[in-house]
């Protein structure tokens, strides 16, 4: 009895792996997918080169926003259709790693800017320097 | 399941066999953890430009240096070998190793051509006198911009050992899983140019 249950388990355990490696095949994305992915990325490219070599929208401040919001539609494009991030993949360790590793850029990225951008404000020159304590 | 119910008495509290591994079942995971580390890396380095790249000490300014049609072609010969590269993926899913070593090849130029149009626009900028000693922006440049080629270069050495490879001992499941190693590294660097010429050339046109 139990060693026939062993064997059933193990023919099982088999089947899951066969089951994981093929859904590991399909993981690499199919040719429509790549396609998609590329097409998106040439227009998501060309409209920001084009945006600042025209400077089509006239305010520098607005083009940088603009530009901004499609460098980060772009890596979305990139991640989804190149790389093939999904929730499942392993277990969603893939993108647990991947969350943790945002969390850590952005704290990275905005602290250091806000730091030094308060710092360089606080070394400029004063108009009254006798009025500093 | 068995065996649990026959030791009630002294509960077990951890697996007592390891269950089976499929040999390199963890690498991906493995690969994208690396892969997060490589972009702390750059994320440091992202930020270290944001704070320096304002600092010109008199010197030549984005302006003066960046020619944005070169990089426009840069980044599509980055993204011309991405697509390639799913391409290699797609034929080696079915087998064909002549078509997945032709479509590494072509990755490997259109990367090749990348590397070659960098080290152009570098050659041209210390030319002008804008080396990494001149200012703190040309210095936060070359740093971020020059870790990212080396990226792309040692992706290069590790495309042309994986087409030896293949070529030796065909598409084994060993080859395979390197080959998805590699295609993570390169898209992770096609990725990584996105924030580059976003953050650094067409934002610094702005400036």
């Amino acid at each position: 009895m139990s060693v026939d249950a062993h064997a059933e388990h193990g023919v099982k355990a088999h089947a899951s792996h066969d089951a994981h490696d093929t859904s590991d095949a399909h993981s690499h994305g199919s040719l429509r997918s790549y396609l998609t992915g590329f097409g998106l990325s040439v227009i998501l490219t060309a409209i920001p080169f084009w945006l600042v070599m025209t400077g089509a929208l006239g305010n520098s401040t607005a083009t940088a926003l603009t530009i901004m919001a499609f460098a980060v539609v772009q890596i979305v494009v990139h991640m989804v259709f190149f790389l093939h991030m999904n929730t499942r993949s392993e277990n969603g360790w893939i993108m647990m790693a991947l969350i943790f590793t945002l969390v850590m850029v952005v704290i990275t990225l905005i602290g250091s800017l806000w730091v030094m951008y308060h710092l360089n404000l606080n070394m400029m020159p004063m108009h009254d320097m006798s009025q500093m304590p | 399941m068995t065996a649990i119910n026959e030791t009630t008495a002294t509960p077990v509290f951890y697996l007592a066999e390891e269950h089976e591994h499929a040999e390199g079942g963890s690498t991906m995971l493995g690969f994208w953890i690396y892969l997060m580390s490589d972009c702390l890396i750059f994320a440091v380095l992202f930020a270290t430009y944001g704070v320096l790249g304002g600092n010109y000490a008199a010197g030549p300014s984005p302006r003066d240096l960046f020619d944005l049609p070169l990089v426009a072609v840069n980044t599509s010969m980055l993204l011309l070998s991405s697509i390639t590269y799913g391409f290699a993926m797609l034929t080696m899913e079915r087998g064909r190793i002549g078509a997945t070593q032709g479509w590494l090849a072509v990755t490997a130029l259109f990367g090749l051509a990348f590397v070659g149009i960098e080290l152009f626009e570098f050659a041209h900028m210390i030319h002008q006198g804008a080396t990494p000693q001149r200012s703190a922006f040309l210095s936060s440049f070359f740093a971020l911009v020059g870790t990212h080629g080396l990226h792309v270069t040692f992706g290069l050495i590790w495309m042309v050992t994986l087409m030896a490879q293949v070529a030796r001992h065909g598409l084994i499941q060993a080859n395979r899983r390197r080959l998805m190693c590699l295609s993570m590294f390169w898209h992770f660097l096609d990725v990584i140019w996105i924030g580059v010429f976003t953050f650094v050339y067409l934002m610094g046109m702005l400036r």
